[in-house]
């Protein structure tokens, strides 16, 4: 092995040092974007794709019909009043497909938040493409306020035929304290 | 100065600015054993609450930093430095050399550990008391929810993390570079061998840690969202970092004990230990699975099968060299001259106890049974069996064994049997029945249990009680040996002892080996 320092004990131990900052360097570099990296491709934790969907759907499905159920709950503390439009849509893969979620600010803050989508089964997290979705962007909502807030999705054709149930969840956290942050440290 | 045989200094500087190995070692001994007895004070405060269903002693946000901080203290304050004591202590004396490689870092790396532990003690005085989120600070509970003492907490996880990576550099530059002539590798005793690969595994994770309390500091106070759903980062993501460090943790832990056993038992066996190469094969193979299965403490995070069966298998097959190594360590005893000194009742106790606890964890390792035990008392158990009779049964065994030859006092052969006798009986009745809440499902880090659990709880909090006591009487024994305890004089204070630290005078002098020994052809283990 390479010789860095004459004195031995020195080489030894300015190569384990150097072992250590790359395992600390290892945590960030590798670690933090391989994990995210993996559960994007695989749909690992039901994470959907951040990003809207623009492929186009080409044939749609007629044999099959799929249940989408949505669920909308706050995270703590969050005092939004959030809902789903419908709770339950039947739909055919390769169809695009719209509903809303409201959401109102009974507060008088203004507050900003920001909603975090979950698909169950995980395994369906990626043949469930949105084309819109409120959960691209962060919400900001005046006090007392309220709004409609669309989503366009489309059931991919090679969903696995074991699947006829796909639970989408959404979680509103408040990010407004967040946001205001890093406003004030740019 | 001229004479090389010069004592030590005098007063307190010879202990702030000493660079000698066993001066250090010694230090860390009492410290860790310091430790040692305020984690476990903590513990008996959980075990008094415990005594009895309901909340009898302490608020329940108290009861969680108990639990947390028995666990922090226990892990990196009392296990940790007291091998590596041992090691500083051991590890020159048993490779010919006159002392560490690195001797003012090994000053360095033992001093910043007590105001480390100051400082995480203190948070149980501040505002908001101290962490309160398990010894596994998983997020959010750390960052989102966590009280505002965290940042002292994660400044103190960085310290003893410099401090256990500066100890493992020293014990590896030392062990590559400081072996007497003829020791060669597959020489060196076992102890050695085990604490070079802990030191390996200690370079290796501790910095992951140091990354994982990193990302929470920058959670917390500058903006970042590893951690955070809300801003686009994942809990889960803490789980997989705090768990490749913290799988190769436990292998840190009880490799030195693996060492300090496979010292202890050829000794009162009166034959070299049995398998020696498979001993260091099976110790590496271990060090090297150890980064290959963090996942199976998480197995209920909601993993795909494929990452569950992965994981579970990789986890069975560390049954394999662990096998090896207990059936080397009985095997050695197999038609050997035994008996059954203080130290070897230790080594007996480790031997059947981690033995236990191996198989609690096998039964861990499988991922759907893992569903129901999963944070449940039965994995308190388990950890205990392997924590507690494994790497502290090991430690205690390795004081009597060599304190004869530190202090060139014999220890109460009497006072030790009694010792390990109610430290026996005291853990079983501790930790036995926490395996049957467990599998009956009481949840762990709770303040308060349904009913039915109160028996057994009321049988763990005696047996702790009593485990606790025993304690006591080590630490008289210890201080009565040094203090007047009979003098022994014999280089070998054990007759079927072997190795070069028993080529030494008794008391060991302050300086040992300035001129390196001779390694005879056949090997020194």
């Amino acid at each position: 092995m390479m010789r860095i320092n004459a004195n031995p004990t020195m080489d030894t131990a300015i190569k384990l040092l150097a072992v250590a900052v790359a395992m600390f360097a290892f945590v960030f570099v590798v670690m933090v974007p391989l994990y995210n990296v993996l559960c994007d491709v695989l749909g690992i934790n039901g994470k959907t794709d951040g990003t809207a969907y623009t492929a186009v759907s080409t044939v749609v499905d007629e044999s099959r019909t799929i249940t989408v159920q949505f669920i909308a709950q706050n995270n703590d503390e969050m005092p939004w009043r959030f809902k789903p439009q419908v709770t339950m849509m039947k739909v055919h893969p390769g169809a695009a497909n719209d509903t809303t979620f409201f959401a109102a600010n009974p507060t008088s803050d203004d507050m900003v938040a920001q909603a975090i989508p979950s698909i169950s089964p995980a395994r369906a997290a990626e043949y469930f493409h949105k084309t819109e979705c409120f959960c691209f962007n962060q919400q900001p909502l005046d006090g007392n306020a309220d709004t409609a807030m669309p989503l366009q999705f489309i059931i991919d054709q090679d969903l696995p035929k074991d699947i006829q149930t796909i639970t989408l969840s959404y979680t509103l956290f408040d990010v407004t304290e967040m946001v205001r942050d890093a406003v004030a440290s740019r | 100065m001229g004479d090389h045989h010069h004592g030590p200094a005098k007063g307190l500087t010879r202990w702030l600015f000493t660079t000698n190995h066993k001066d250090i070692g010694t230090m860390y001994l009492w410290f860790s054993f310091a430790m040692f007895i305020l984690g476990g004070s903590f513990a008996m405060i959980i075990r008094a609450e415990l005594f009895q269903p309901g909340l009898q002693l302490v608020e329940p946000a108290f009861f969680n930093q108990m639990t947390t901080l028995h666990g922090l203290i226990m892990v990196f304050g009392a296990i940790m430095p007291s091998f590596v004591g041992l090691a500083n202590w051991m590890i020159p004396m048993m490779i010919g050399a006159p002392d560490m490689a690195l001797p003012r870092m090994n000053n360095w790396s033992f001093w910043i550990l007590p105001p480390a532990f100051l400082m995480l003690a203190s948070t149980l005085f501040m505002e908001g008391g101290a962490p309160a989120f398990g010894w596994t600070f998983y997020a959010p509970l750390s960052t989102t929810y966590a009280p505002p003492s965290v940042t002292f907490f994660i400044f103190a996880i960085h310290v003893l993390g410099v401090s256990s990576i500066m100890g493992s550099i020293n014990i590896i530059a030392t062990v590559m570079n400081m072996r007497a002539p003829g020791m060669t590798y597959m020489k060196m005793p076992l102890f050695v061998w085990t604490w070079l690969i802990t030191a390996f595994l200690l370079v290796a994770v501790m910095p992951v840690l140091a990354g994982a309390v990193t990302m929470m500091l920058m959670d917390i106070h500058f903006g970042t969202s590893f951690f955070s759903a809300a801003g686009g980062g994942d809990p889960v993501l803490f789980q997989h970092v705090f768990w490749f460090f913290g799988h190769p943790e436990v292998y840190i832990i009880i490799l030195p004990a693996f060492g300090v056993v496979s010292q202890i038992i050829p000794t009162f066996s009166r034959k070299p230990l049995f398998g020696y190469a498979s001993m260091v094969y099976a110790t590496a193979a271990i060090a090297f699975l150890s980064f290959v299965v963090w996942a199976h403490h998480m197995y209920t995070v909601g993993m795909p099968v494929a990452g569950e069966l992965f994981f579970m298998y990789a986890t069975m097959l560390i049954a394999v060299p662990t096998g090896v190594k207990v059936f080397n360590w009985v095997t050695t005893m197999w038609r050997g001259a035994l008996s059954f000194e203080t130290p070897m009742m230790f080594s007996l106790g480790f031997l059947i106890l981690f033995t236990i606890g191996g198989f609690t964890g096998l039964m861990l390792s499988i991922a759907p049974a893992d569903f129901q035990y999963h944070d449940t008392y039965f994995v308190v158990a388990h950890f205990h069996y392997v924590m507690v009779a494994g790497a502290v049964f090991s430690m205690t065994g390795a004081v009597y064994y060599w304190l004869p030859k530190w202090c060139g006092r014999m220890y109460n052969e009497s006072m030790g049997q009694v010792h390990f006798w109610v430290s026996f009986i005291g853990f079983n009745i501790t930790f036995f029945p926490q395996h049957f809440v467990g599998l009956a499902g009481m949840p762990r880090r709770i303040p308060d249990y349904a009913l039915q659990f109160a028996d057994f709880n009321m049988m763990s909090s005696i047996g702790a009680f009593i485990y606790g006591a025993s304690q006591i009487l080590f630490l008289y024994n210890v201080i009565a040996t040094i203090v007047a305890g009979e003098k022994v004089s014999d280089e070998k204070t054990w007759d079927g002892a072997e190795g070069l630290e028993w080529t030494l005078p008794t008391p060991a002098p302050y300086h040992t080996f300035e001129v390196p020994p001779m390694i005879e052809a056949e090997p020194a283990h």
